[in-house]
């Protein structure tokens, strides 16, 4: 994907219309704003995939797991922090939102230590074994929550509040966006292209692939944390189950559906599958037999992926 | 040391059964080099045949139960080479789909479904009308659309390039996982259902060891099923093509190998073995439901690693190992990181012989 002129000014814009969207939250329908909330949490997800999935080559399968970091970690900075701080009347708009911010940098930060951590020895492995560790990882994550009680044990965690806004989310999605545009696209970020295209090529040409590697692990994973602490602050109740192995596929389908390597077709291929099973709510027990359907069919149309354009270019992984 | 004998007969038993799927999944890729996600769900619909059809027959008795597992068998197999027919042969070489058997394939079906409605109304068969009207819709979308084909109308919708990376095949795999979970849900309802006993039970003790007649059946079918697999793997013909394809398809084609039977004969090979493996768990884990499959899929996927993808006695190596060490794992203080053991076990594999045990090195070549 080209750079398009003065990134900054974009993400300018994208925190704009996040204030503008807050200002005039009110006056919109709630069910719409959930499922915007819904859709900028997945594009977090989804984009941060991307850098490891479809930039660097990478097949991770274990991002549900760095998102249940983010999401426990986050929620437990805020649920130990908010009663010490503000006493029982919540404090006011600013100190809630300063505190969310670290409770996000916190789950993001723990998400992107556990990246590294599983990371270091797993990316040494290729292709289907790596996607297979990284599941691997995904599950011992859940299965750790599982038996922590002071974060819930398999109940999960409750009366999370509500900090979750759709300013948040917005302006979480719009950095993203920038952070991964502006990284691949920089000299330093043409190590992950390489990565992909030809890992022998770029060592031989002196690259430390195994680093542009860790790299975009541990920055997808941070962004999966941050993900996750949005989730955890708008759902209001977290559990171990949430995050298995079906979300970390849900997030890998919306990368390959978009078209590996292509953030503009992976943020539409989030919009589309956040919205397929909202739209198919009223045949209820049908809508996913047609949503996995739907998933095989179009794997078969369109295997380079729906919004990938660029035919034979960028389809090969 | 009894409690140890038990745990270990235990162990075995649940190892037995991860095996038989393990062997799935490592002959599948073998052939195809790609983890057919979608082969633990193959196991959950044989145990869901094994429910509808145990209803029929009366229970406890050997005839019966052997009945109802080969049944299992050939619906899994069947189910298995449709699979591969219709989700990863497009994938693999290019395909042209046809809009008048696919239409074929819709109004078969749906054909089927008044077909078994006008046959069985009032009959009141109950529950059981369910795996009917699954039999006649898929009987009659199989029919019409085979007899469309013969015609030779063709409206082409869309053709596949085929060569698809293995990542699109994996999605395709996870997709049609999907779809059978979902489908049995619709099917089957989400609640857990009790499974019949197929067989004859009791119990012997050794000492004080005790022996439930299901864990022997379970050991003695596995055994069975690897010899029979041994045979066709290495006696005949059908076998040493599958290890030519295994060892590269393109030198088999050359040699007049028709790859797609072979692939096909080795999804149904595999599914069958899934198939049975559905029965013998639900016969030891007796509540099943369509989400069954995921977990023991999953375990025998790293049983399959464990042994060294691709190596059949590596799979059956594996499965033993993982069944008894999680049984061992569930029988200690740690029971409650039981389903994390599987995984650690994989990850500790993959880092220090990334082969598996039986497996052999490859060197990346440029």
């Amino acid at each position: 994907m080209k750079l398009p002129p003065k990134p900054h000014l974009f993400l300018l814009a994208g925190l704009l219309v996040a204030f503008g969207v807050q200002h005039y939250s009110d006056q919109i329908n709630p069910y719409y704003l959930d499922v915007l909330t819904g859709i900028g949490i997945n594009i977090i997800l989804a984009v941060s995939l991307n850098l490891v999935n479809g930039y660097t080559g990478q097949f991770s399968l274990g991002h549900a797991g760095f998102m249940s970091v983010g999401a426990y970690l986050s929620a437990a900075v805020t649920l130990y922090f908010a009663p010490r701080w503000f006493g029982g009347a919540g404090g006011t708009a600013w100190q809630q939102g300063g505190l969310f911010l670290m409770a996000l940098l916190a789950g993001g930060l723990s998400a992107a230590f556990a990246g590294l951590l599983v990371g270091v020895p797993s990316l040494r492995l290729k292709g289907d074994y790596l996607a297979l560790v990284t599941l691997g990882f995904g599950e011992i994550i859940r299965v750790i929550f599982q038996n922590v009680d002071s974060l819930g044990g398999a109940l999960g965690l409750n009366g999370i509040p509500p900090y979750t806004t759709i300013f948040w989310v917005l302006a979480f999605v719009a950095i993203t966006i920038f952070v991964v545009t502006c990284l691949v696209n920089s000299t330093y970020g043409r190590g992950f292209l390489a990565t992909r295209d030809d890992e022998i090529a770029s060592e031989a040409v002196g690259l430390n692939t195994t680093r542009y590697k860790i790299v975009a692990f541990v920055i997808g994973a941070f962004f999966a944390g941050i993900a996750g602490g949005l989730y955890g602050h708008f759902k209001l109740t977290i559990t171990p189950t949430g995050f298995d192995f079906t979300k970390s596929i849900e997030i890998v389908v919306m990368v390959i559906l978009g078209g590996m390597g292509n953030t503009i077709g992976v943020i539409l291929a989030a919009i589309l599958l956040t919205l397929l099973p909202e739209v198919l709510r009223p045949i209820a027990e049908y809508r996913m037999v047609l949503y996995s359907f739907l998933l095989i069919v179009l794997m078969l149309a369109r295997p380079q992926g729906l919004f990938n354009f660029k035919f034979g270019k960028s389809s090969k992984a | 040391m009894s409690e140890f004998l038990q745990q270990l007969l235990n162990g075995l038993s649940l190892g037995a059964i991860y095996a038989l799927i393990a062997l799935g999944y490592t002959m599948v890729y073998g052939v195809l080099r790609f983890i057919n996600f979608a082969h633990s769900d193959v196991f959950m619909v044989g145990a869901f045949i094994g429910y509808y059809l145990g209803k029929l027959i009366p229970e406890g008795t050997i005839w019966g139960g052997v009945l109802v597992l080969v049944a299992a068998m050939v619906g899994c197999a069947l189910l298995g080479i449709r699979i591969e027919r219709s989700a990863y042969r497009p994938l693999r070489e290019p395909t042209k789909f046809n809009l008048v058997t696919i239409l074929g394939a819709v109004v078969g079906g749906v054909l089927g479904y008044f077909l078994c409605n006008a046959i069985f109304a009032g009959r009141g068969a109950g529950d059981f009308t369910i795996p009917l009207r699954i039999m006649f819709c898929w009987s009659g979308a199989e029919g019409l659309s085979w007899l469309l084909s013969r015609t030779g109308w063709k409206v082409i919708l869309w053709k596949t390039t085929g060569g698809a990376p293995t990542l699109n095949v994996l999605i395709t795999a996870i997709g049609v996982s999907l779809l059978l979970e979902y489908t049995g849900q619709v099917f089957f309802g989400a609640a857990p259902r009790n499974f019949p006993a197929l067989f004859p039970v009791h119990n012997f003790s050794l000492g004080t060891v005790i022996v439930s007649s299901n864990q022997l059946i379970v050991i003695v079918v596995s055994v069975i099923l690897m010899v029979v697999l041994q045979l066709i793997v290495y006696r005949t013909k059908i076998g040493t093509a599958m290890r030519a394809v295994s060892l590269n398809p393109k030198a088999a084609t050359l040699m007049g190998v028709n790859n797609d039977v072979v692939i096909s004969f080795t999804f149904g090979l595999g599914s069958a073995l899934a198939g049975a493996g559905g029965i013998l768990y639900a016969l030891n884990y007796p509540s099943i439901d369509p989400l069954m499959g995921v977990m023991p899929g999953l375990k025998a996927f790293v049983a399959a690693i464990l042994g060294g993808i691709g190596n059949i006695p590596g799979a059956a190596l594996g499965g033993l190992i993982l069944g008894t060490v999680e049984t061992f794992v569930a029988g200690s203080q740690f029971s409650t990181y039981k389903d994390a053991i599987a995984f650690a076990i994989l990850i500790i594999i993959l880092l220090f012989r990334p082969a598996g045990l039986l497996g052999k090195f490859t060197v990346e070549k440029v």
